[in-house]
C-alpha cells in the first residue's frame, strides 16, 4: 500500500460536519452542492469527471485524475506551485474552476515524450535547480511558457517573468541558469 | 468555500438572464457573481469574504468583449482582454506606455494570463482585516462594525481619500493609468447599456461597503481611452517592498504634453497611497504652463499630498509618494525632451 492510498483510506471515515459559522453578516440559506459533469483534455487524453461546482482544476488533477505532480502550495494564487498550461498559456490551477476550463491542459506528467525529458526538465537536473522539489513542477511549466512567450531573452527578463513562482529553498540562480540552458534547445526543437 | 450553482453564459443576454434582478442590499455581498479570470473571486470565495449562490461564467463572451482596437479617437479595450494581452500589445506599448507598464508591473505572469481587464478594475483591497473574516472590525466587509486598521498594523494603508470608516488602499495599478488618461467604462446591465467615467465609478470612503457606482447586476464590457498628445509621453512608476510580484507602496501614472520645455497639460494619478484610484488634479494645475524642473515637480508632488492623513505606521507614504511622483515626472520629461 502506498502512502497516498493509506491516506485515502484513513480520511474516508465519517465525514466531519461543517460547523455553522457564527455572527454571519448576511444570513442566508446554504446552497446545496451542485454536481457537474466536466469534459477535459489533460496531457492529450480526454477525461470526463463528475465534480462539485466548487472543484478547482488543481484538486481535480490531484484527487480525481491521480495527477499529483501539480502541487498545492498556498491555494490562493500567491506561490505558483500549482502552475499548469491551459491552451499553452501558464495559469494557476488553484484559482481555476475545473468547470470553467475550455482548452486542453498540460501538467508536469505530460512533458516527457517516449522516455525523453523535456529540455526544461533536463536543464533543471543538469543545473541542480531544486532542493526540496516542491515548487519544481510549477517552476518547469512556468519556465516553458516564459521561454515560449519570448520573456526569457535576458537574465533580467527571466527574473521578472518568473517572479510568480516562489522557491522557499531559494534555488533561484540555478533555476535561471536552467532556463538559459533550455531556451536555445526549445527554440531549435 | 460555500456551495454555489455554476452556469456558463454564451451571450450577453444569457449572462444578464442568469443575473436576474438583483436588489440594492445585494451589493454588499452579491448572491450572483460574474466569473472571468477568477483570480480575485476564487480567492475571496475560499476566504468566505464572498459567498455567492450562483456564479455566471462569462468567459464564453470573449469573442464579443476580447478585442483591443486602436483608432484615431483612442484605444478600446474589451473587458475580457487578459492583462498579459494588453501588456504585450505592441500598439498599446507604443501609444499608451503608461497602460502597458501598469499592467506589466502588476501581479505575476500567470495571474496576468488569467485576469480580465474588467475584473482588474474591480479588485478588492488587500487590507488584512477585510480579507480575514475572523476579525470583527471591518466596515467594508460588515457595515458598522468599525475599522480595526485605524489603530492596528496599518503600514500598507492609504493616506489620501481616507475616512474614519476605512483607510484601506486600492491595490491595483491599471486603473491609475486609466484614470490619469480620463478613460470611461462601458457597461451592460438589467436596465441597458451605459458609459461611465472611470474615476467617478469609484466611490469615496464614507460608505466603504459600497466601492463602486456600478448598478446591481451590471457588467463591465469595455474600456475607452481617449487619444491625446500626452498618451505617448507617459509612464507608470511603481515602488514596492520587493521589485516584482508585489503591490505598490506608492505609484504614479504620469502623462505629459510638453511644448518647448513647458507643460501644456499634465495627467497624473497615484496608487498605493489612496483609498481609490487617485487623480492628482492639484499637482496637474501646479505644473500647467511651467517648465518641468525638479523644483516644479517637487511643488506639484507637495500639492498632491497636501490633504494626506497618515496613521501611525504609514506616514512614510507621504514622503515616498511625493518622491515617486517627482521621479516619474522627471523620467517622462527626460524621455520626451
Amino acid at each position: 500500500m502506498q502512502r497516498r492510498d493509506f491516506l485515502k483510506v484513513t480520511l474516508a471515515g465519517p465525514a466531519l460536519g461543517r460547523l455553522p459559522p457564527e455572527g454571519e453578516a448576511h444570513s442566508r440559506q446554504e446552497e446545496a452542492p451542485t454536481r457537474l459533469v466536466v469534459d477535459l483534455t489533460v496531457n492529450g487524453l480526454a477525461q470526463r469527471v463528475e465534480v462539485d461546482a466548487r472543484a478547482t482544476l488543481l484538486d481535480t488533477l490531484r484527487h480525481r485524475l491521480g495527477l499529483t505532480g501539480t502541487k498545492k502550495g498556498c491555494d490562493h494564487g500567491q506561490c505558483g506551485a500549482c502552475t499548469v498550461l491551459i491552451g499553452g498559456r501558464r495559469v494557476l490551477s488553484c484559482l481555476t474552476l475545473v468547470a470553467a476550463v475550455r482548452k486542453p491542459a498540460t501538467t508536469i506528467e505530460g512533458l516527457e515524450k517516449e522516455g525523453v525529458l523535456h529540455p526544461v526538465q533536463q536543464a533543471f537536473i543538469d543545473q541542480d535547480a531544486l532542493q526540496c522539489g516542491y515548487c519544481t513542477p510549477g517552476q518547469i511549466l512556468s519556465a516553458i511558457a516564459c521561454i515560449e512567450e519570448g520573456h526569457a531573452e535576458t537574465r533580467a527578463a527571466i527574473q521578472e517573468y518568473m517572479s510568480g513562482n516562489l522557491c522557499r529553498c531559494a534555488a533561484y540562480p540555478h533555476i535561471f541558469a536552467a532556463i538559459e540552458q533550455a531556451r536555445p534547445l526549445m527554440l531549435k526543437g | 468555500m460555500r456551495a454555489f450553482a455554476y452556469i456558463r453564459a454564451d451571450s450577453t443576454d444569457s449572462a444578464l438572464r442568469g443575473m436576474g434582478s438583483p436588489t440594492q442590499p445585494d451589493r454588499l455581498n452579491p448572491q450572483v457573481q460574474y466569473l472571468a479570470g477568477g483570480t480575485l473571486l476564487l480567492d475571496l470565495m475560499k476566504l468566505e469574504v464572498l459567498s455567492p449562490h450562483q456564479v455566471i461564467d462569462i468567459n464564453g463572451l470573449e469573442s464579443e468583449y476580447g478585442r483591443i482596437e486602436l483608432t484615431e479617437g483612442g484605444l478600446h479595450l474589451g473587458a475580457l482582454v487578459r492583462m498579459s494581452q494588453a501588456a504585450d500589445d505592441a500598439r498599446v506599448r507604443r501609444d499608451y506606455p503608461v497602460i502597458a507598464q501598469s499592467l506589466a508591473q502588476a501581479a505575476s505572469a500567470q495571474i496576468r494570463n488569467m485576469a480580465s481587464l474588467g475584473g482588474n478594475l474591480l479588485q478588492r483591497t488587500r487590507c488584512t482585516y477585510f480579507r480575514d473574516t475572523s476579525w470583527q472590525g471591518c466596515n467594508k466587509r460588515q457595515p458598522g462594525s468599525g475599522c480595526a486598521a485605524l489603530n492596528g498594523p496599518n503600514r500598507q494603508h492609504a493616506v489620501l481619500g481616507v475616512s474614519d470608516q476605512c483607510i484601506s488602499t486600492y491595490p491595483g495599478d491599471f486603473a491609475q493609468s486609466l484614470v490619469a488618461l480620463g478613460a470611461t467604462v462601458e457597461t451592460v446591465g438589467p436596465t441597458g447599456r451605459r458609459s461611465v467615467d472611470l474615476e467617478a465609478l469609484y466611490r469615496d470612503a464614507q460608505q466603504p461597503e459600497l466601492e463602486t457606482n456600478l448598478l446591481p447586476g451590471e457588467l463591465i464590457t469595455g474600456i475607452r481611452v481617449p487619444a491625446g498628445p500626452w498618451t505617448r509621453n507617459s509612464a507608470y512608476l511603481k515602488i514596492r517592498d520587493r521589485v516584482s510580484y508585489e503591490f505598490a507602496l506608492a505609484s504614479a501614472a504620469v502623462a505629459l504634453d510638453l511644448s518647448e520645455g513647458r507643460v501644456r497639460e499634465a495627467r497624473i494619478a497615484l496608487g498605493g497611497v489612496s483609498y481609490r484610484p487617485w487623480r492628482a488634479r492639484e499637482a496637474e494645475s501646479v505644473l500647467k504652463g511651467q517648465p518641468l524642473t525638479q523644483a516644479n515637480a517637487t511643488a506639484a508632488a507637495r500639492a498632491a499630498f497636501a490633504t494626506a492623513r497618515p496613521r501611525a505606521q504609514n506616514a512614510f507614504k507621504v514622503e515616498l509618494g511625493q518622491r515617486t511622483l517627482v521621479r516619474a515626472l522627471l523620467q517622462v520629461a527626460g524621455q520626451t525632451s
